[in-house]
């Protein structure tokens, strides 16, 4: 099974400079634990102890994976799942 | 440095004008590796908040995958702060994603007199830099 996943360029540290993985797992979780099993330390960049790590943009194909169930969203062979830091900031604490 | 023409510096700073007091944001794309702003790209402040914002992540899901089909990277990331300087907070610093962009700040405090600044923030250091506008 494979299921690509788009690294952005502030975790490709994670994964040799590649801006693209492959990964398996029938949830995005799964595929994240995967993924974190061969690229040591890049699950924690994704996850907390709550889920989804609330600044991070996590899209399976062309959706927002906090809209369709976050780390139990299906995820199958032929699937792009794409990793964007979350634009943010501003004078205050969000 | 950064280098950015006339017309561009003036689109971030009339963006940020017609925003507040909310904080505006946006991107201007350029060819990779080039370091050249050239192409515009006002974002939604999802957040429409005086003190934050963030990109709404389907937007910015489309944005960047327009920049790829394009071969271009985000040359400047920018936003406003409406009663504060046009320094970059510690939550800026906290959140800034994209080691090679060209962070700049605008202030709208003061209402006829508003701030633009450029800014490197790099493993959570920033570095402030020249912003040069070319005569045309």
């Amino acid at each position: 099974m494979a299921i690509e996943v788009r690294i952005p360029t502030i975790l490709r540290s994670y994964t040799g400079g590649a801006k693209s993985v492959e990964g398996s797992g029938s949830t995005l979780g799964e595929l994240i634990a995967d993924l974190d099993g061969r690229y040591d330390g890049l699950g924690e960049r994704l996850v907390d102890d709550s889920g989804l790590r609330r600044f991070i943009n996590v899209y399976l194909n062309d959706e927002d994976v906090r809209f369709i169930g976050g780390l139990s969203a299906p995820v199958t062979d032929g699937d792009t799942v794409t990793v964007l830091p979350a634009v943010a900031g501003g004078a205050a604490l969000p | 440095m950064l280098t950015i023409s006339t017309e561009l510096r003036a689109k971030i700073l009339a963006h940020a004008l017609a925003d507040h007091p909310d904080e505006a944001c946006g991107v201007i794309a350029g060819p990779v590796g080039s370091d050249r702003p050239e192409r515009f790209i006002p974002m939604l402040n999802a957040e429409r908040s005086p003190t934050f914002y963030r990109f709404d992540s389907l937007e910015q899901l489309r944005v960047w995958r327009q920049m790829d089909d394009r071969d271009e990277e985000p040359v400047v990331i920018y936003h406003s702060h409406t009663a504060t300087e046009a320094y970059p907070s510690r939550t800026d610093v906290s959140y800034a994603s994209e080691p090679g962009a060209h962070y700049v700040l605008v202030s709208t405090r003061v209402a006829d007199r508003p701030e633009f600044r450029s800014f490197r923030i790099v493993d959570g250091a920033v570095t402030e830099e020249d912003v040069v506008v070319p005569p045309e």
